[in-house]
């Protein structure tokens, strides 16, 4: 339905000034080669999005120097950092699994990025008390990693990622290892700790509301390059890949707009509100799609396809419904909706959206 | 952490395997029930032997005299001088053959190992032939610095230690190939340098497969006897071991040789029992 768009869209490399994080970051690996533009302000947060194997672990180890670079080059604050071997970069991160060494106490553990960089002991720890109870666990501080709960453990990984005082904070998958109660929780903690954060924060993550609560902006990795990057709303609304769209439940098109009306690549016309001439996406979403299984009669809507249901599951206390035929769409419809239907596997339907629901954007 | 895990799988099979055991002893087929008997007489029995003829009533005495003294406690220092020199040493040719990746790093841990399948009388003979006054490193140790090793006390370790580091590097490169390399990389991150990772993160998370090793090393130093005796020679109070002195001791005073042995036995079973975690249970 849509390709991947090669150029990558938002800010680039000219907009941010010398501070900051600008890097070009390319990492050939067997087939697989990475080749990512990342630009940040002070301050900002940027989420790497995409799915599994999109490259962004390799990013963030790139970042941290964990991974030598094929090419490009890696500035922060002004600053060369793409031969500079990771213990003197000034970047922390925090792992998937935190990686909090399990032999030291939690104190000890914030304590020991200050001790590299040449505090006394006491000094160390000093500072390591400051930043737990920051964290609001100046009560675990002596508490081995094992004894500490997942958003617990998550917290002493920021803190002692933050006690060296990082220009550039990288997080790889800060939520995943949490339940999904915890998360809620730690999520907001994350947010407000980033938020106070000074310097430039990365997080990496295939989920896309862990991405829009987090970051600033979003930028959209899939098979090792950029394919979208901007605000998370923009992105939400906009969405330039099946990939996005499927993240934030869109039904998403890729073809020629003629006035009122996009040409899909995939057969059809779809009508539209907006009016657009040239390569543009159409999208709407599962909810603004309605099922008859006789042909309607009289129906205002233009957008009228035939299909055949392909699969049924539920989505909370909705049915979600994946169609072919004319048209591939995925349409949301009440649990007794689908039962007046009949809907089953192999169902002949017509499916109907308004044009004031869909939304075109040039491609 | 491995440790327990193996503690809780066995610990959890145990019931089961109690009940099955029962039923299938009879069916156990005789051609692999009588040898499997006859093997197990076969090693218990010399034990079984040096307990029976063991002269209990003269033992206090022949475990005071001073040439039993002399190699017990000649064998200690020696056996723990060597322990320390294989750690020194072994401890990061382990970290070497386990995080690092250099062309032929497959032959040189076969040479690390080969000392475990070489006869230690071979061993010896080319200790002296390196080391010797003559050796090929030992003329200039002699000339430059006055050194000799063989037939000394340090000659002793020195043998002790070349039959002995192996089972450390061994044990000590198993454990460092199952620890995760990545808390050395989250190390890294915060600014420790990549000798400072190991001091501080690696070496405490690998203490006890390092301790293991130092153990089994400690026992092989303690018994050796071919590259000892062909290397340093047999002097009694400067390189003569325990091992050697119940050889020797065997021919013309067989009783103070039973008692050496008896001395040797329960040094072993003491090892053993405190190896017992990692590699009893591992087997069962």
């Amino acid at each position: 339905m849509t390709h991947i768009d090669e150029t990558p869209t938002g800010v680039r490399a000219e907009d941010v000034p010398g501070d900051g994080l600008d890097a070009r970051l390319v990492v050939a690996r067997g087939a697989f080669r990475l080749d990512v533009a990342l630009t940040a302000r002070p301050g900002e947060v940027v989420a790497l999005l995409g799915p599994n194997g999109a490259g962004k672990t390799t990013a963030l180890r790139a970042l941290a120097g964990l991974s030598p670079l094929t090419g490009g080059h890696l500035r922060l604050d002004g600053a060369e950092l793409d031969r500079t071997p990771p213990e003197a970069r000034p970047v922390g991160v925090v792992f998937q699994d935190y990686l909090l060494f399990p032999h030291l106490s939690a104190l000890d553990n914030v304590a020991f990025g200050p001790r590299c960089q040449g505090a006394t002991k006491a000094e160390a720890r000093a500072q390591a008390a400051e930043w737990l109870a920051r964290m609001g666990l100046a009560d675990h501080a002596g508490a081995k990693p094992r004894r500490l709960s997942g958003g617990q453990a998550q917290r002493v990984a920021l803190a002692r990622a933050l006690a060296t005082r990082p220009r550039l904070l990288l997080l790889d998958e800060p939520l995943a290892a949490l339940d999904a109660r915890t998360r809620l929780e730690v999520r907001a903690q994350l947010r407000r700790h980033l938020a106070e954060f000074e310097a430039v924060a990365v997080l990496v993550t295939h989920d896309p509301l862990d991405a829009m609560v987090l970051a600033d902006r979003l930028v959209v990795v899939e098979h090792g390059r950029v394919v979208q990057e901007g605000a998370p709303a923009d992105i939400a609304r906009r969405p330039r890949t099946d990939y996005i769209a499927q993240l934030v439940g869109l039904n998403l098109y890729r073809g020629q707009a003629e006035g009122h009306r996009v040409r899909l690549e995939a057969g059809p016309a779809v009508a539209t509100t907006e009016e657009l001439s040239g390569p543009a996406f159409v999208a709407f979403p599962p909810s603004a799609v309605t099922l008859y299984r006789d042909r309607p009669a009289g129906s205002s809507a233009r957008n009228l396809w035939r299909c055949e249901v392909a699969g049924l599951e539920t989505h909370g206390d909705q049915i979600r419904a994946d169609l072919t035929g004319e048209l591939a769409l995925a349409a949301d419809l009440t649990t007794v909706a689908a039962a007046e239907l009949d809907l089953h596997p192999g169902a002949e339907v017509w499916a109907t959206v308004k044009a004031t629901q869909t939304h075109a954007y040039p491609a | 952490m491995k440790t327990v895990a193996r503690a809780d799988e066995a610990g959890a099979v145990t019931p089961q395997r109690g009940s099955r055991r029962r039923r299938a002893v009879p069916g156990v087929p005789l051609p692999l029930l009588v040898p499997a008997l006859v093997g197990l007489a076969f090693l218990l029995l010399p034990l079984l032997a040096l307990l029976i003829r063991a002269p209990w009533r003269d033992l206090p005495d022949q475990l005071t005299s001073t040439a039993v003294w002399q190699a017990l406690q000649l064998s200690l220092v020696s056996a723990t001088a060597a322990t320390a020199v294989s750690l020194v040493l072994g401890v990061p040719l382990a970290w070497l053959l386990a995080r690092t990746d250099f062309p032929g790093r497959g032959v040189v841990r076969a040479l690390v190992t080969l000392p475990l399948v070489l006869p230690p009388v071979v061993g010896g003979v080319a200790l002296l032939l390196a080391l010797g006054r003559n050796g090929v490193v030992g003329q200039w140790l002699d000339s430059w610095f006055g050194i000799t090793l063989p037939f000394t006390t340090a000659g002793v370790v020195v043998a002790e230690a070349f039959v002995a580091m192996p089972f450390l590097v061994i044990s000590v490169e198993g454990t460092l190939r199952a620890a995760d390399p990545r808390y050395e990389e989250a190390a890294t991150t915060l600014g420790a340098s990549r000798f400072t990772a190991f001091r501080r993160v690696t070496l405490p998370l690998i203490a006890p497969g390092i301790a293991a090793g130092a153990v089994l090393a400690w026992a092989r130093a303690l018994g050796e006897f071919g590259a000892t005796i062909t290397f340093a020679g047999n002097f009694p109070g400067r390189t003569q071991t325990m091992p050697l002195a119940v050889y020797l001791a065997l021919q013309d005073d067989p009783a103070a040789a039973i008692a050496l042995s008896l001395v040797l036995l329960a040094v072993s079973i003491a090892v053993l029992a405190g190896l017992r975690d990692r590699w009893m249970t591992a087997s069962s």
